[in-house]
């Protein structure tokens, strides 16, 4: 009984260090916020981290069979210029356009999927390549921003639910419930863990390879659009920009890496990536608080990254022969 | 004569063999993207007959030669088997920081070469340091660093709003032409690319990275310093990420931003194409030069046929994974 807790600590550490630092992060960013932790504060604190932190929990997907998908950010975007365009008028047509939003994110993973599967091609090439198509495609879809979207969905997926819970955590854990437990407990979602640790260990095994790693990226690309989805909500239009579509794909590898997920794959958990994603942008708001001159700010998240990236390398001082760092 | 006929058989054989070894080494990757290079310029001569002129070549080689030398950095890092993220900042690091030099008076204007180049290797060196010693996975660090890089450089030019006009060195490096009109900057790129080819094939240096893409635990046993030279690509690929954006800096009279943001995914394109694993441990530099050039000019052909932007980036992507099913393949996903 008693190994079987430290067992499970040991496995959970990643994650369990990240909510750990968030948690004492947020606490410090609400305690000298001055306007104090008002339901508005909060609101607008979860809408920028869940949105982060979706696009994470697709990084993850994909990092925990070993691979990476550096497309997430793009097709974001492409959902978020489809979004302004289809996700409006009457309740009909917009949940038809949420639909056809969300189709077409699993589309985008399913595309990415074969190419690395069938096509044999290493994921980091694949996403980069099918990355620009998908930016090309939003660029038809919205050559200059703008678009509307649905208000009425737009304020009750934004807003607060019962007037305390912002409804994006809400949404956050409804995806948490819906997507990455069942894909967790599943075979498919144990295969990817497997895949990651050990391809050849897995297919010796007769884990599902192939299935496992479409599943992963499939997932990845719905988690993304759904991302873009909600940027449509927030910012009530669409904006083919590159800008956004690369910075999100890299602050998600950074969240995934805060959350304790290995790069190298099969260890670490969605739920420790959306900490991860919650806390890098708390970083950003504490430099807020603390009047840091926004001239400075890239400079403190940057070494704040980097701070946290080197702590990683803490278990050096353990290894005690030099053998087991080249793995 | 008994004796005469078997020798001219051997000889006969020997020479098919030659031919055959020869054949052999031509490098499948290489000779696919040297191939599309022909095709992309057949293709863009049916739409205008100046694409096959020799203005319009040399001025093809002097854009290529930006994304050349930053990607000759990018490749010897891919060869470890790790990769190289921070091109971004790092590029602009290098412009900022020259521009910024020329600004000092007549003394800067003459290290500001020099000082945009430094920058650049000191910041590799930092990658360098994350990748060897704390064995930090290099997509990660190289992020870090690109956001550090960033910081400094918001700092840098909101806090001391340094010159952004590049020195009459630099333009003269980036547009002139001084031998039979061959642009400088074609000459620069000839030149590290050729003291790439040294380094990577002729020196311990070369064959150290090359092993060490293969197997680094099997490379470290063999008594090769692992981490002192997985320490140096980094430095070497930071310093010529800078000195590309010198180049940049110098070919647009001035610095930016953003000016490195392009060349990051074009760079690791271009290392592939040309038939680098991005697995590290094999490939050739003839390849990243084809891979450089044909880049280049699929960009340009695509301006040329006056393709919408939103075009260019769809064809972009399919052309690249396209070229990458034909000869990119890995072996087998199964063991």
């Amino acid at each position: 009984m008693n190994s079987d807790w430290c067992y499970r600590l040991r496995e959970n550490k990643g994650t369990l260090l990240a909510f750990a630092a968030f948690v004492a992060m947020f606490a410090i960013y609400a305690s000298n916020h001055p306007a104090g932790l008002t339901v508005n504060v909060a609101t607008t604190a979860a809408n920028k981290g869940v949105l982060l932190a979706i696009v994470a929990m697709a990084q993850t997907l994909v990092v925990l069979t070993s691979g990476i998908d550096l497309s997430v950010g793009m097709v974001m975007v492409l959902a978020n210029c489809l979004a302004s365009t289809i996700v409006v008028g009457s309740a009909t047509t917009t949940a038809l356009g949420v639909v056809v939003v969300l189709v077409v994110g699993c589309v985008c993973g399913a595309v990415n999927a074969l190419i690395v599967i069938v096509g044999r091609l290493q994921p980091i090439v694949t996403t980069i390549a099918t990355g620009s198509v998908y930016y090309g495609v939003a660029l038809a879809l919205r050559p200059v921003p703008g678009g509307d979207v649905n208000a009425s969905l737009a304020s009750a997926l934004t807003g607060q639910l019962f007037g305390i819970v912002p409804a994006s955590l809400v949404l956050l854990l409804g995806l948490v419930a819906l997507v990455w437990l069942p894909f967790r407990r599943s075979t498919i979602g144990r295969a990817a863990y497997a895949v990651g640790s050990s391809e050849v260990a897995a297919y010796m095994s007769g884990v599902p390879v192939r299935r496992a790693k479409f599943v992963a990226y499939v997932l990845a690309g719905l988690l993304a659009s759904i991302a873009g989805l909600f940027v449509t909500l927030i910012t009530y239009s669409g904006e083919a920009s590159a800008g956004n579509g690369g910075t999100y794909t890299l602050y998600s590898i950074a969240a995934v890496v805060l959350g304790g997920v290995s790069l190298f794959g099969g260890s670490g958990s969605a739920i420790g990536a959306i900490f991860g994603a919650l806390m890098f942008r708390t970083i950003g708001d504490l430099l807020f608080v603390f009047n840091v001159e926004p001239l400075w700010q890239p400079l403190f998240q940057g070494i704040v990254l980097a701070a946290a990236v080197c702590l990683g390398s803490l278990r050096l001082l353990r290894v005690r022969n030099r053998l087991e760092l080249y793995g | 004569m008994a004796d005469a006929q078997p020798r001219v058989d051997r000889s006969a054989r020997a020479f098919d063999a030659t031919a055959v070894r020869a054949w052999r080494r031509i490098d499948p990757a290489i000779a696919s993207a040297f191939g599309c290079i022909v095709l992309v310029l057949l293709v863009g001569s049916l739409y205008s007959s100046s694409f096959l002129s020799l203005d319009y070549l040399l001025q093809q080689l002097k854009v290529a030669s930006f994304l050349g030398v930053i990607a000759t950095g990018m490749m010897i890092v891919i060869l470890l088997g790790q990769i190289d993220l921070s091109v971004p900042w790092v590029v602009a690091v290098g412009g900022m920081m020259s521009t910024a030099a020329t600004g000092w008076g007549p003394v800067g204007s003459v290290f500001a070469i020099p000082v945009g180049i430094a920058c650049g290797i000191a910041l590799g060196l930092a990658n360098g340091v994350g990748v060897a010693f704390l064995r930090i996975p290099s997509m990660v660090v190289t992020l870090a660093i690109n956001a550090v890089a960033q910081g400094l450089m918001v700092v840098h030019t909101g806090g001391f709003s340094p010159q952004d006009a590049s020195s009459p060195a630099m333009r003269s490096l980036a547009t002139g032409a001084t031998l039979f009109g061959i642009p400088n900057a074609v000459l620069v790129w000839a030149v590290i690319g050729m003291g790439a080819v040294f380094l990577l094939t002729r020196t311990t240096f070369g064959r150290t990275v090359y092993a060490i893409g293969n197997r680094e635990r099997a490379a470290y046993l063999s008594g090769a310093r692992t981490r002192l030279v997985v320490m140096s690509a980094f430095g070497i690929s930071g310093g010529l990420s800078a000195f590309g954006g010198v180049l940049l800096a110098g070919y647009a009279s001035k610095a930016a931003q953003a000016m490195g943001d392009p060349y990051l995914l074009p760079a690791i394109a271009a290392v592939v194409l040309g038939g680098t694993s991005i697995l590290g441990g094999r490939g050739k530099y003839l390849g990243t030069v084809a891979g450089v050039i044909l880049i280049t000019l699929l960009q340009s052909m695509l301006s040329v046929m006056q393709m919408p932007e939103f075009g260019r980036h769809v064809t972009y992507g399919v052309v690249i994974v396209a070229m990458l099913l034909v000869y990119g393949r890995d072996r087998s996903d199964r063991i």
